[in-house]
C-alpha cells in the first residue's frame, strides 16, 4: 500500500503551498520589500498608508515572479549547485513549466496591480525590473560574462527607486543614488559568497569572476568596488534623504567593510583555506547587515523628519 | 465502515488549497481596500475625471 502510495506521489507532481512559496524567493523578497519600503517612505509626498502598503506588496510580488522565472530558466544550473540542489525544481517538487506559468502570471498581475494602485510609471519601472532580471541577467548576461553580477545587480537595486516613484511618479537624484548604492555592494557582496562556495559555479558552467579569471582577480575587484560603494555611500549622506544620523551609520559601517575588503584582498587562497575562509564568510554576513542598516538609517531620517529631527 | 488516516499527500494538498483560498480572500480585502481609499479620496468624483467628448 505504501508502494503505491508513493508512486502516486511521484507521479502526481503535488508540490505544497510552501513549495510554490519558495518559488518566489521568499529571502530576496524580504529585501525587496525593506529596500522598496525605505524608497517610499524617504520620498517626498504622501499616499495613503493602504496603497503605500498595496504598492509594496505588488512590488515584492513582482520580485517574486521574476525568481520563478529564474528558477525555472536556471533549472539545469540548479541542478548542479549545492547551493541550489534542494530548490523546488531541482528537488522534483513543482514542474518548470508550473513555475514559467506562475511567473509569467505574477509579473502581469502585479505590474497591473502597483499600476491601477498608485501610478503607471511606477509600474513601467518595475515591467522593466522583472525584464532586466528575467531577460538581460538571467537569459543573457548570467551564462555569456564575468561581469554578469555586476550588470545583473541592477535588478535588485530597482526596488527602492520603484517605492520613490509610487510616491513622486517619477525619478529624482535621490532615488538614483539609493539605486547605485544597491548597485555597487551587490559585487563585493555576492563575490565574497563565491569566494567560499568553491567549485560551485565552476560545475555549473557558470562565468563567475572567480571562474574565468581566478580568486586573486576577485579579491582585487570586491576591493575596488567597496571603494566605490563607500564614496557613494558616504556621498548619500549629504542629500535629502541623508542627515546626521546616516552619516554616523555610513561612516562606522564604512569602516568595517572597508576593513574587512582590505583584510580579502591581502589575502590569498592558501591563508583562507587554512581558516576555513573566516574573513570571507564574515565580511558576507557583514555585507547584509550593512545593506540593512544603511537603509536603516535612511528610514531613521525620513520617520524623523515630522519630530524636527531627522535630515539636515 | 472505517476511514483510513489521511496520508501525507492529502495532507499537503488541503494546506494548498488554503493557501489559495487565503491568498484569494487577501485580494479581495485589498481590492475593496484600494477602492474605499479611492472612492473617499474622490479620484472618480466628476471633476477629477478625465472626460472625453
Amino acid at each position: 500500500m505504501s508502494d503505491t502510495y508513493i508512486d502516486i506521489e511521484k507521479e502526481s507532481g503535488e508540490a505544497g503551498f510552501g513549495d510554490y512559496f519558495a518559488l518566489l524567493k521568499p529571502r530576496v523578497m524580504s529585501l525587496v520589500v525593506f529596500t522598496a519600503a525605505v524608497g517610499l517612505l524617504a520620498a517626498p509626498g504622501h499616499v495613503h498608508p493602504f496603497v503605500a502598503f498595496s504598492a509594496i506588496l505588488f512590488i515584492a510580488v513582482g520580485g517574486g515572479a521574476s525568481g520563478a522565472l529564474n528558477m525555472w530558466l536556471d533549472a539545469d544550473i540548479d541542478r548542479l549547485m549545492n547551493r541550489t540542489r534542494s530548490r523546488p525544481i531541482p528537488a522534483g517538487k513543482i514542474e518548470a513549466e508550473e513555475a514559467m506559468a506562475l511567473g509569467v502570471a505574477l509579473s502581469g498581475f502585479s505590474v497591473v496591480m502597483l499600476g491601477l494602485a498608485s501610478n503607471w510609471f511606477s509600474a513601467g519601472l518595475l515591467a522593466f525590473t522583472i525584464f532586466f532580471y528575467v531577460v538581460v541577467y538571467t537569459m543573457w548576461l548570467k551564462r555569456w560574462t564575468p561581469q554578469n553580477i555586476v550588470i545583473g545587480g541592477a535588478a535588485g537595486a530597482f526596488p527602492p527607486m520603484i517605492g520613490w516613484a509610487v510616491v513622486t511618479g517619477g525619478i529624482s537624484v535621490e532615488s538614483l543614488l539609493m539605486f547605485t548604492l544597491i548597485f555597487m555592494w551587490t559585487p563585493p557582496h555576492f563575490w565574497a559568497l563565491c569566494l567560499f562556495m568553491k567549485s560551485d559555479y565552476k560545475n555549473a558552467g557558470v562565468p563567475m569572476l572567480h571562474v574565468t579569471h581566478g580568486r586573486r582577480a576577485t579579491r582585487n575587484h570586491i576591493f575596488v568596488y567597496t571603494i566605490l560603494l563607500v564614496l557613494i555611500s558616504v556621498g548619500v549622506a549629504f542629500t535629502n534623504v541623508g542627515g546626521p544620523i546616516y552619516l554616523i551609520t555610513a561612516l562606522v559601517l564604512n569602516a568595517f567593510f572597508l576593513e574587512g575588503a582590505v583584510a580579502i584582498w591581502c589575502r590569498d587562497e592558501q591563508q583562507a583555506s587554512q581558516d576555513s575562509y573566516k574573513r570571507e564568510k564574515a565580511f558576507f554576513k557583514l555585507s547584509l547587515l550593512y545593506l540593512f542598516l544603511i537603509f536603516g538609517a535612511i528610514l531613521a531620517e525620513a520617520v524623523l523628519v515630522p519630530y524636527g529631527l531627522g535630515g539636515w | 465502515m472505517s476511514f483510513r488516516d489521511d496520508h501525507e499527500i492529502h495532507k499537503r494538498r488541503l494546506g494548498r488549497n488554503l493557501g489559495v483560498a487565503a491568498v484569494l480572500i487577501g485580494f479581495i480585502v485589498i481590492v475593496f481596500g484600494l477602492t474605499v481609499v479611492k472612492v473617499t479620496r474622490g479620484d472618480y468624483e466628476p471633476e477629477n475625471a478625465v472626460v472625453s467628448d
